[in-house]
């Protein structure tokens, strides 16, 4: 099963690694690990996507929780929750390509953000499918370049995660 | 009032009533270094080699609960401690480490002697810092000491660049800390402990299974009423041992791949256990799924969450720290003045005597050739079973376990997760300076004693008088009894063929050297070694059966009552 773990941390030096130590360590499985610092500067706050039965997700948690510089753990994915990624494509553009780009990005609510006389650069926001779903529409061959951010989640209505 | 940073450090830890720093000075401890020089409260332990010294101060804090003090340089310094604080957190000892690092400006130079100690020691302390501003100092020793021995313990390291020990600030110790990321349960969930009890006054073949935590925790005295009052069987693991008196009738030794039969095969036919500080770890209940065939129902009580449901799914789980636990399990049971199954337990009872009837441990001992189970019953007797004994790795450490009957809870005193060899030695320094007056044995073997011989030099220097049991086979026993058992015989690498004269070594060390090779002069010259040898270190090198076993045996990945017994081979 895939989870997603919302963690507040210390805005410390070393509190990544620390997190991504403990996975390696104990064989865990990250899918994608993404952090900032949230309003308040002395926190942090990460979003990481795990997979495993629901036995190492409770262990996953519970050694998440012993971690000294680590504030709170909610398994997002336990109860109603939004999740996006944020993805930039580099893609060839031109001759007829051009225009296909410009109407794919549209279907897909995507924006182009930078524009050269043979390539386009698209940003595009979603969940994980969504983002996956864009780049199987397009011809493979016209990719230059992705990168993506990996899943940031939030709590939906009521479900706050803050110190 | 202005401090440098390196008085702050010894302010701290007078702050923190330490006696004893275990340590070895280098380039970047060397301001701290002075300041030890300059005040005679702390008194600063000077080893042979880095590992002694967090070896020593771990087993100082199992002897005495009070937090173990190290100090070490950067770059080797630190690389040496790690096998010792990785000892100290496989068994959860609250210690702090404090460890020099090269002046900030150098750090990520490559510098000499510089290491990434917070990178590397990451993954075997409970937390670490590195000091960046001689403002956090006092602060952060604080912390240290305050995580090292609330919650589950653990050994915490503070790394302190060379310039934040001469740099000047204002000096205040904090008295409280509070840290919004770290807030350990205390007490158990009354609702989690009445289930837990209905379940055992129910129960039909229930057991108690404790470890390490009722030591840790000092909850030997409640987990001993609470054994007494519900009339239960009770088995310990390697780290539990001393935890219940083992010469009770209601004990049935240690449990695991070398546990009694008795205990063994309870612990795997009980419709209830009850676990204490204790974590179900693979050289316990060994294969997992062989135990989890017998349905039983898991009471868990633990103040660590992540140790509950890690290996066997758990019925109650009860996160709280032992002793407040335990309290509460005894009031709620004086409150409802229930009592357990007595007819079921009778002939619960009945059925383990048979199994203790089995007499798992008896050997042989004649008159050529001594056997080392004779030499550890025979220091058991010599010793009055009051001493403290340490041990290193392997078979001897087995031989112990199974032969020394602790009635006391912190009188045992070795590596059980790591699995350390070389612990031994500087172990027995540590546990001598916690208890001046005490007597301390090393059951050694060796291969282990090896490891860290050259602390016989601290030991003389600081006048340590410690019997070294040396169950000398020639072997590295365990490797070789695997080796006979599972690899055919072939013993690849565990002979030994160039041992030191063990007697000389000793002598030129400065103490006094023994070696024993007849049965009949084994009890003398303990004896001799106890009395007139009262305040010498005594090197006892027992010449021992070099085929002996260590049986009863559970081998990997088998059930837990799938043992091999002596009499079987």
């Amino acid at each position: 099963m895939r989870h997603i773990i919302s963690i507040l941390i210390e805005n410390e030096s070393g509190a990544l690694s620390r997190v991504s130590g403990l996975f390696s360590a104990r064989g865990y499985n990250i899918e994608s690990l993404t952090v900032a610092p949230t309003e308040d500067a002395s926190l942090s706050r990460m979003t990481i996507v795990s997979i495993g039965s629901d036995d190492i997700i409770e262990q996953i948690t519970k050694q998440l929780n012993k971690l000294i510089d680590i504030v709170k753990v909610v398994d997002l994915s336990e109860a109603a929750h939004i999740e996006r990624e944020l993805m930039l494509v580099k893609v060839r553009a031109t001759g007829k390509d051009r225009e296909e780009m410009k109407r794919v990005a549209d279907i897909f609510r995507g924006r182009i953000i930078d524009v050269t006389e043979s390539s386009y650069v698209v940003e595009l926001t979603g969940n994980t499918a969504k983002l996956d779903a864009f780049l199987d529409a397009i011809d493979r061959s016209l990719i230059l370049e992705t990168v993506r951010t990996g899943v940031c989640g939030i709590g939906r209505g009521d479900r706050i995660l803050r110190v | 009032m202005q401090l440098t940073g390196a008085e702050i450090v010894i302010r701290c830890l007078q702050e923190e009533k330490v006696e004893h720093v275990f340590g070895y000075p280098g380039g970047s401890v060397l301001f701290i270094y002075d300041e030890f020089f300059k005040q005679d409260q702390i008194k600063h332990v000077l080893v042979r080699h880095e590992q002694g010294a967090v070896h020593a101060a771990d087993a100082y804090s199992r002897s005495s609960n009070k937090v173990g003090v190290c100090m070490v340089t950067s770059g080797p310094g630190v690389t040496n401690a790690v096998t010792g604080i990785a000892t100290a957190y496989m068994d959860s000892i609250p210690m702090v480490v404090i460890t020099g690092q090269v002046p900030t400006a150098y750090i990520g130079q490559d510098a000499f002697q510089e290491a990434d100690t917070v990178g590397i020691t990451r993954p075997c302390v409970k937390h670490n810092f590195l000091v960046k501003d001689v403002k956090d100092l006092a602060t952060t020793i604080k912390k240290a000491f305050y995580l090292a021995k609330t919650g589950r313990p653990g050994p915490v390291l503070v790394d302190i660049p060379k310039d934040i020990t001469a740099q000047k600030c204002e000096f205040q110790y904090p008295k409280t800390i509070a840290m919004r990321s770290y807030n350990p349960v205390v007490k158990g969930h009354a609702g989690q402990i009445k289930k837990a009890l209905q379940i055992l006054l129910e129960a039909k073949r229930p057991i108690i299974y404790t470890g390490g935590g009722v030591i840790l925790s000092d909850s030997a005295e409640q987990l001993t009423r609470l054994t007494r009052t519900l009339g239960f069987p009770i088995t310990q693991t390697l780290m539990g041992l001393g935890g219940y008196p083992a010469t009770d009738r209601q004990f049935l030794g240690m449990l695991g791949m070398h546990g009694t039969y008795e205990a063994n095969m309870a612990m795997q036919d009980a419709d209830v256990v009850l676990a204490i500080g204790a974590r179900f770890d693979d050289r316990v209940i060994g294969n997992p799924n062989h135990f989890s065939q017998v349905t039983r129902k898991i009471i868990h009580v633990d103040i660590d969450p992540s140790s509950i449901s890690k290996r066997v799914k758990v019925d109650v789980p009860i996160v709280g720290n032992v002793p407040d636990v335990l309290d509460e399990m005894l009031k709620q049971l004086e409150a409802a003045d229930a009592k357990a199954d007595s007819k079921a337990l009778a002939a619960w009872w009945k059925e383990i005597e048979g199994w203790r009837s089995r007499n798992c441990l008896k050997y042989k001992q004649g008159k050529d050739v001594i056997t080392p189970q004779y030499v550890v019953e025979k220091l058991y007797e010599v010793t009055g079973g009051d001493a403290f004994i340490t041990s290193d790795v392997g078979q001897h450490q087995m031989f112990a376990a199974q032969f020394y009957k602790f009635d006391k809870p912190r009188r045992w005193i070795n590596s059980g997760g790591l699995g350390t060899m070389g612990f031994g030695l500087p172990a027995a320094m540590g546990v001598r300076f916690a208890n001046p007056k005490a007597p301390v044995a090393c059951v050694t073997g060796e291969g282990s004693i090896q490891m860290c011989i050259q602390e016989l030099s601290t030991c003389k220097q600081y006048r340590l008088p410690i019997k070294i049991i040396n169950l000398n086979n020639g072997y590295l026993g365990m490797v070789r009894q695997w080796q006979e058992m599972f690899h055919g015989n072939r013993y690849s690498e565990s002979y030994v063929d160039a041992l030191p004269d063990f007697v000389k070594l000793a002598e030129a060390y400065g103490h006094v050297g023994m070696r024993i090779e007849k049965p009949a002069d084994v009890e003398p010259a303990l004896r001799e070694a106890f009395t007139k040898h009262k305040s010498d270190l005594v090197f006892l090198d027992f010449i021992i059966d070099p085929k002996a076993n260590v049986f009863p045996m559970v081998a990997a990945g088998k059930g837990l009552s799938e043992m091999i017994l002596a009499e079987e081979l």
